[in-house]
C-alpha cells in the first residue's frame, strides 16, 4: 500500500528503484569455557583470513570508486586486522580457556576504549575503525551473514540505520541509485557521501528500517526529503518527469563549473559557498565556488563534550584555507546562543533568545573561549586568503572591542615568534538593522560587510521566522529590507570596501537581479545553488538592473518588487 | 641491537597514514622493532600499539631493532621516514 516517509533531504535528485536493506547483524557474544584452546585459535585464524580477503576486495572496490586516497583507510583496516598486539591479546585470553568470540570482544573493547580516551579528536575517531574491523571479524567467527552490498547487481535504493565507512565504500555507483538512513543530519557521513556521489539521499527518517521491506518499490526525492513506498503508476510517471527535468538542468549547468561568474554585460561578481564543516569542501569545489563566503565555525563546538582546543580549531581552519588557496575564505567567529546550544556549556534561559546573549555578545562574556578561536584563526591566516567576520555586531564599540582583542592576540603570537599573515581582512556580519542604518560609520573601520539576511529580515520585521503565524512577514524583497541593503552597499562602496551576502536570499533567483543592480560584490550560498545562480547571472545585465534600482526603491510592497523582477528577467 | 632517534615532522604527528607506512614497512622483518616515546615502548609492527601512543608533531622518538636483520630494518625505517617526510 502506498505510504510516505519524510526525512531530511541532504543530496538533491530523484531515485526510483527497489529497496535494499542493509542489515546491522546481531553480534551478541556469549562467554563459553572451552577445552581445546588450539581449536579456538585455529577458528580465530580462519576468521581472520576470511576477513582479510573481504577487506582486500573492499579496498580494491574503494580505490576504483573513490580513488586511492579513500582506499588508504582500508589498508589501515588490514593492518588493524593483522595487528600483533590484537592477536596476542586474543590468543592470550583463549589460552586462559575462553572462546574466540569472547576473547576478541574483550580485546576490541580494550583497544576501542584506549583510542576513545585519547585527548586528540582524530585519535578518538579511530576507535570507529577498530570497531569496524573487529565487528567484521566477529561476524566471521559467529558465522553471521553481513549484508554484502558489493554483490548488488541491480538498481537499488539502500535502506539502513546508518552507513559505516566500510559499507559505503562497497557501494557500486552503477547500481546504487540513492539511499535512506534512519539516523543522521546534513553533515553526517551518509549525507556527505550522497552529495559526493551525486545520488539522492534522505537521512533522519527514523522509521525507514521498520517500515520498508527488502524489495519494496520506492521513490526517493533528495530535494525535499520525501520517500514514497509502493507508489502508484501516476506517482511514478510524475517523478520520472521530475527526474528527467532535474538531470537535464544539472547537465546544462555543468558548463558553468569552471567558469567565473560574469553578467551579460561583462561585470564580474563572486559566487561563493556557505560551508558548515571541512567535509563540505569537495562539494564547494565540485560546484565551482569562487570562494567561501561563510564558514560557520559552530560545528567545531557541537557534538562534543568540551570546547575544541586551539590546535583542533587551527587544524580545521588550516584545512579550509589551504584547500581554498588564493580564493577568499570568510570565517565567521562563533555564533551560538539563540537557537543553537552546546551540551557542555549552559547559556541562561532567556525570554527572547534571539534578542539575548548570543554570538559576539556571548563571546565578550567568555573572553577566553573567544581568544582561543582568534589565536587559532590568526595562526591559520598564513595558509590562505583569510577574512575574519564577527557576527551580531550592533554598535561600533562592539566591533572595536572584538578587533581590539584580535590585535592583542596577534601581538602575543608575534611576541612568541609565531607568524601571522599581514593581509588578512577583518569585517562584520551585517544582520542587525541598527548597524545597517549607520553602515557609513562602520564602513570607515571594517574591511568588508557580509549581509546575513535571515536575521536582518527577522529583526527588521520583528517577526520570528520559525513562528508560522507571522512567517508572512519574512519578506526578502520588502522595501524596508531592500532599502537597508542598498544603504549598506552604498556606504561600503563610498569607502572602497566590498559587500557580500551569506543568507538564503543571496541564492534566491527573485532577489539576485535586484542585489546585482545595487552593486553587491559577493553572493554566498549553499554549494548546490551556485551553478544555478551563475547561469542566471550570465543572462542578467548589471547596467540594466542598476538603472531599475531608483524605481524599485520607490515601490510600496514586496509583491510589486517581485512582480517587477519576474517581468524583467 | 640498532637504535636511531627521530623528531616527528609530519604535521599531524603519527596519524593513520604515516603509521600505516611505518608498520607495513617493518612487518616483513624478522627482527623485533620497537618505538619509544616518553619512556613508553610499543611494537612498531602493531598499528594500534603505535597509534595508541598518540605521538604528535615535534615529538622525539627512538626506534630500536633487535634481530638478524636489524640493520636492514633500521635502514628501511630511515628510508620511509625521509621519503614520506614523517620524521628526521
Amino acid at each position: 500500500m502506498k505510504q510516505t516517509i519524510t526525512g531530511i533531504g541532504v543530496s538533491d535528485g530523484i531515485a526510483i528503484a527497489k529497496a535494499y536493506r542493509l542489515e546491522t547483524p546481531d553480534l551478541t557474544v556469549e562467554k563459553l569455557t572451552i577445552e581445546q584452546p588450539e581449536l579456538e585459535i585455529a577458528r580465530f585464524e580462519a576468521a581472520k583470513a576470511e576477513a582479510a580477503v573481504e577487506l582486500e576486495a573492499i579496498r580494491a572496490k574503494a580505490a576504483e570508486n573513490f580513488g586511492e586516497d579513500k582506499a588508504a583507510i582500508f589498508s589501515a583496516h588490514l593492518l588493524v586486522l593483522n595487528d600483533p598486539e590484537l592477536e596476542s591479546s586474543v590468543k592470550g585470553s583463549i589460552e586462559q580457556g575462553v572462546n574466540a568470540e569472547f576473547a576478541l570482544q574483550q580485546a576490541a573493547d580494550t583497544f576501542t576504549a584506549m583510542f576513545e580516551a585519547m585527548d586528540n579528536e582524530y585519535m578518538r575517531e579511530r576507535a570507529a575503525d577498530v570497531r569496524d574491523v573487529t565487528k567484521r571479524l566477529l561476524a566471521k567467527l559467529l558465522g553471521v551473514h553481513v549484508s554484502d552490498p558489493s554483490t548488488i547487481n541491480e538498481e537499488v535504493i539502500i535502506i539502513a540505520d546508518d552507513l559505516t565507512p566500510s559499507a559505503t565504500a562497497q557501494l557500486n555507483k552503477q547500481f546504487v541509485k540513492g539511499f535512506v538512513t534512519d539516523i543522521g543530519g546534513r553533515t553526517s557521513h551518509s549525507a556527505i557521501l550522497g552529495r559526493m556521489l551525486e545520488i539522492p539521499a534522505v537521512v533522519g527518517t527514523k522509521t525507514a528500517m521498520a517500515s520498508i521491506e527488502q524489495g519494496t518499490a520506492l521513490i526517493v526525492d533528495g530535494t525535499d526529503g520525501t520517500v514514497l513506498l509502493e507508489p502508484t503508476d501516476e506517482d511514478t510517471r510524475a517523478y520520472e518527469t521530475k527526474k528527467v527535468t532535474f538531470e537535464q538542468d544539472k547537465e546544462l549547468l555543468k558548463r558553468f563549473v569552471s567558469e567565473s561568474t560574469v553578467t551579460s554585460d561583462g561585470h564580474h561578481v563572486e559566487v561563493g559557498a556557505n560551508i558548515a564543516s571541512t567535509e563540505d569542501l569537495p562539494l564547494a569545489d565540485k560546484n565551482g565556488a569562487e570562494g567561501v563566503g561563510l564558514f560557520r565555525t559552530e560545528f567545531l563546538y557541537m557534538g562534543k563534550s568540551d570546547f575544541p582546543t586551539e590546535e583542533e580549531q587551527y587544524d580545521a581552519y588550516k584545512t579550509v584555507l589551504t584547500s581554498m588557496g588564493e580564493r577568499p575564505t570568510v570565517v565567521r567567529t562563533l555564533d551560538i546562543g539563540g537557537d543553537k546550544e552546546l551540551s557542555y556549556f549552559s547559556t541562561p534561559e532567556e525570554m527572547n533568545p534571539f534578542l539575548g546573549e548570543r554570538a559576539i555578545r556571548l563571546c565578550f562574556e567568555h573572553p577566553e573561549m573567544f581568544r582561543t578561536q582568534l589565536r587559532a584563526l590568526l595562526r591559520a591566516s598564513v595558509h590562505g586568503n583569510l577574512k575574519i567576520m564577527f557576527p551580531m555586531i550592533a554598535t561600533l564599540e562592539e566591533f572595536r572591542r572584538a578587533k581590539g582583542m584580535l590585535l592583542e592576540e596577534q601581538e602575543k603570537l608575534k611576541a612568541d615568534g609565531i607568524e601571522v599573515s599581514d593581509t588578512y581582512e577583518v569585517g562584520m556580519m551585517l544582520e542587525i538593522p541598527a548597524a545597517a542604518v549607520i553602515a557609513d560609520l562602520f564602513a570607515k573601520e571594517v574591511d568588508f560587510f557580509s549581509i546575513g539576511t535571515n536575521d536582518l529580515i527577522q529583526y527588521t520585521m520583528a517577526a520570528d521566522r520559525m513562528n508560522e503565524t507571522v512567517s508572512y512577514l519574512y519578506q526578502p524583497n520588502h522595501p524596508s529590507v531592500l532599502r537597508l541593503i542598498h544603504n549598506v552597499i552604498q556606504a561600503a562602496h563610498k569607502e572602497g570596501k566590498w559587500v557580500g551576502m551569506c543568507g538564503e536570499v543571496a541564492g534566491d533567483p527573485l532577489s539576485i537581479p535586484v542585489l546585482l543592480g545595487m552593486g553587491l560584490d559577493e553572493f554566498s550560498m549553499s554549494p548546490s545553488s551556485i551553478l544555478k545562480a551563475r547561469a542566471q547571472f550570465a543572462d542578467l545585465s548589471k547596467a540594466e538592473w542598476e538603472g531599475y534600482i531608483p524605481e524599485i526603491l520607490q515601490m510600496e510592497t514586496s509583491e510589486k518588487i517581485t512582480e517587477f523582477v519576474q517581468a524583467h528577467s | 641491537m640498532e637504535k636511531k632517534t627521530y623528531t616527528i615532522t609530519s604535521s599531524e604527528g603519527l596519524h593513520a597514514r604515516p603509521c600505516s607506512m611505518l608498520v607495513s614497512a617493518v612487518t616483513p622483518f624478522k627482527s623485533e622493532v620497537t618505538i619509544t616515546y616518553k619512556e613508553r615502548t610499543a611494537n612498531l609492527k602493531s598499528i594500534m600499539g603505535v597509534m595508541g601512543m598518540g605521538i604528535e608533531s615535534g615529538a622525539q622518538v627512538e626506534i630500536t631493532a633487535d634481530g638478524a636483520d636489524e640493520s636492514e630494518a633500521i635502514a628501511k625505517v630511515d628510508e620511509i621516514m625521509k621519503k614520506e617526510s614523517i620524521g628526521e
